[in-house]
């Protein structure tokens, strides 16, 4: 599956397409199939996204895992900083990342 | 230290409204990424893997306590309460938001400190010896020339846009504390028939390509030291390959036209550049110089110490160094705990260190290219108070120059350039060798890590280099042996296939034993592989 990633324009905050608009939560977004460079020029030009990019990803029952180590590191936070990623309360999310 | 004149505060003040408007422009969709991306660059403003990252420059590493205080409360303010210390003496915040940078940047400008050129193909922050103005084996203070060449670098039109970044480092010892021979241009200040001048180096650089930079001028007078400069910039701002960003450096116009032709070069354009009138007069010398003057140091003031605390004696034995004025010391502050992340330090630390500089180092202190702090000018009658502090904070880790003293990149957990996590890597290591009765035995052991070929975390300098590498979308990592960033300067040597993160401790461990094994009285890790050589070493990590 492909999914469209990219940062939010004023914080930062990495952020994934949902089919409808953007999370902050990888488990909530989509295959965009070959749409993704549509989308990214769309949402770029409204402002909603920065440096919107295509990557691989597979399904899995816990949702999409980018297929790319740089790219679920992005979706969790800093392997290094288990307090500063989306899951702090959660020991063994950085097993997800290796 | 440099205070700023008008002009200096006005040209910051300027650059802080005009990226405040760029930024407006940016949000209200008056201008692209694309037209902004290269603003903000020069404003030090990336975007990163998670978030935007802001590179703060620390000219030649040096602040004063307001300076670190605000650094202080930028992390706790903007950030995430922390910052990371960098391979340039520099400081970087990994969780900005591009709304309030430019109140960032304000901020910083209200205590004399910007980000301006710590990005961009331009002439990035001048770096030195951390010890400058307390070593005693120094020349001449180099930080009044490293200041003079911040000026003269500063929104330098004809060098805004070279070919590539730019890094020039200034020291004035024997001992090279800034690996000064790894930069575009090295200068070590020395005198000749009693006359200040300075030995120049041009080319030398890590990344891809690593080159120690060759000689190019064993001595120009100061009074000729900034057109000298400028002759060798605009050799290569002429020359230089724009058309391939991996040869677009320095060195690599040096290695393919030879040093002797790039210096008959220089030497010809020096002649021209002479003329124009870019040597400051004497007397602009002696304002800058004066700033760096030495300060009040107490005569008379009480020498030696109480070891009477064996752990604040390991310290003293491990981190402070001896000062060129009698009853004084530098400190040497580790940001590298065993396990912590090297270079990383709490807005509460970051504090801490400000209050210790003005209270004991004459509200002074400095950053290192190894990610530590120094407190450069400490009375020893006040070093078991300084000690007692910074214990206190988690600031004590007696392990300067030893082998959990790693100098790492940010590696994968935060920068969009990496090829594997180098912070995990060092922690691990560091976690193995633990013991600091271990890490004693081994002696002076410089470890470096890099997440990917750039070079960051200066691995071709290591005693023991480490390169991360992506291998089919798994990390591994490159294992270097024998180099060095210091005034006996090299380049590791990658010793064969690379290992996973687990792996690469173990073979860091067949190493070290093999040095244990091996060595003679009083050599060091390096000492020992220079006189056995590559095989023996190579043959002990596979065997």
């Amino acid at each position: 599956m492909k999914l469209l990633t990219g940062n939010d324009l004023p914080s930062g905050d990495v952020i994934w397409w949902t089919g409808s608009g953007w999370s902050r939560h990888v488990e909530e977004s989509v295959d965009v199939t070959d749409q993704g460079e549509a989308i990214a020029r769309a949402e770029e030009g409204a402002r909603h996204v920065n440096a919107a990019y295509v990557i691989d990803a597979t399904a899995t029952p816990e949702g999409p895992r980018p297929a790319h180590i740089k790219d679920r590191v992005r979706a969790l936070g800093p392997t290094v900083r288990p307090d500063l990623t989306l899951k702090p309360a959660d020991p063994a999310a950085g097993d997800w990342v290796i | 230290m440099y205070k700023y004149d008008n002009y200096d505060q006005a040209i910051v003040d300027a650059r802080v409204e005009e990226f405040r408007d760029q930024v407006k422009r940016r949000l209200a969709g008056q201008i692209t990424e694309d037209q902004f991306k290269p603003l903000r660059l020069m404003n030090g403003l990336y975007l990163q893997l998670h978030a935007y990252m802001l590179r703060v420059a620390v000219p030649y590493g040096t602040l004063d306590g307001r300076q670190m205080r605000m650094l202080g409360h930028i992390a706790r303010k903007y950030d995430r309460g922390y910052g990371h210390f960098t391979t340039r003496q520099n400081i970087q915040y990994n969780w900005i938001k591009l709304d309030e940078a430019p109140d960032i940047l304000a901020d910083l400008a209200s205590v004399e400190m910007h980000a301006i050129q710590t990005s961009g193909n331009c002439i990035r922050n001048i770096s030195s010896d951390q010890y400058a103005g307390a070593a005693a084996d120094e020349v001449a203070d180099p930080r009044p020339w490293a200041e003079l060449l911040r000026q003269w670098s500063t929104f330098h039109p004809e060098f805004s846009y070279l070919p590539r970044k730019f890094k020039i480092a200034v020291i004035a010892a024997d001992e090279d504390r800034a690996a000064m021979r790894l930069h575009d241009i090295g200068i070590q200040l020395v005198t000749r028939d009693g006359k200040l001048g300075g030995k120049v180096f041009v080319g030398g650089g890590m990344g891809r390509t690593p080159m120690i930079a060759p000689e190019i001028k064993d001595f120009i007078g100061a009074e000729d030291l900034l057109s000298y400069v400028e002759a060798c910039l605009r050799v290569y701002n002429r020359y230089g390959r724009r058309d391939n960003i991996y040869k677009a450096r320095i060195k690599i116009l040096v290695h393919q036209i030879g040093a002797d032709e790039y210096r008959r070069q220089v030497e010809e354009e020096f002649a021209l550049v002479k003329k124009l009138g870019i040597d400051p007069p004497l007397a602009e010398l002696e304002r800058i110089t004066a700033m760096f003057a030495p300060p009040a140091f107490e005569a008379g003031a009480p020498q030696g110490v109480d070891r009477s605390d064996p752990d604040f004696a390991v310290w003293l034995d491990q981190n402070v160094k001896p000062h060129k004025q009698r009853g004084y010391a530098i400190v040497n502050i580790s940001l590298k705990p065993v396990g912590g992340i090297p270079g990383d330090a709490s807005a509460d630390q970051i504090d801490l260190m400000a209050d210790l500089a003005e209270r004991y180092s004459f509200d002074e202190l400095r950053v290192t290219h190894a990610q530590n702090i120094v407190l450069p000018h400490v009375r020893q009658a006040d070093l078991h108070a300084v000690w007692q502090a910074l214990n206190e904070a988690g600031l004590a880790e007696a392990n300067l120059d030893l082998i959990s003293d790693i100098i790492a990149c940010p590696g994968l957990d935060y920068c969009s350039l990496a090829n594997a996590r180098s912070i995990p890597v060092a922690q691990k290591i560091a976690t193995r060798f633990a013991s600091p009765e271990r890490q004693r035995d081994l002696g002076e052991l410089k470890l470096k890590i890099s997440g990917c070929i750039n070079a960051c975390g200066h691995h071709h300098a290591g005693h023991i280099g480490i390169l991360g590498v992506d291998k089919k979308g798994t990390e591994n990592y490159q294992l270097l042996l024998g180099g060095s960033g210091a005034e006996d300067v090299s380049l590791g040597k990658i010793t064969g296939p690379g290992f996973d993160e687990d792996g690469i401790v173990d073979a860091i461990e067949r190493v070290t034993d093999k040095y244990l094994a091996t060595r003679e009285q009083g050599e060091r890790f390096l000492d020992t592989y220079r006189r056995v050589g590559f095989e023996p070493f190579k043959e002990a990590i596979y065997g």
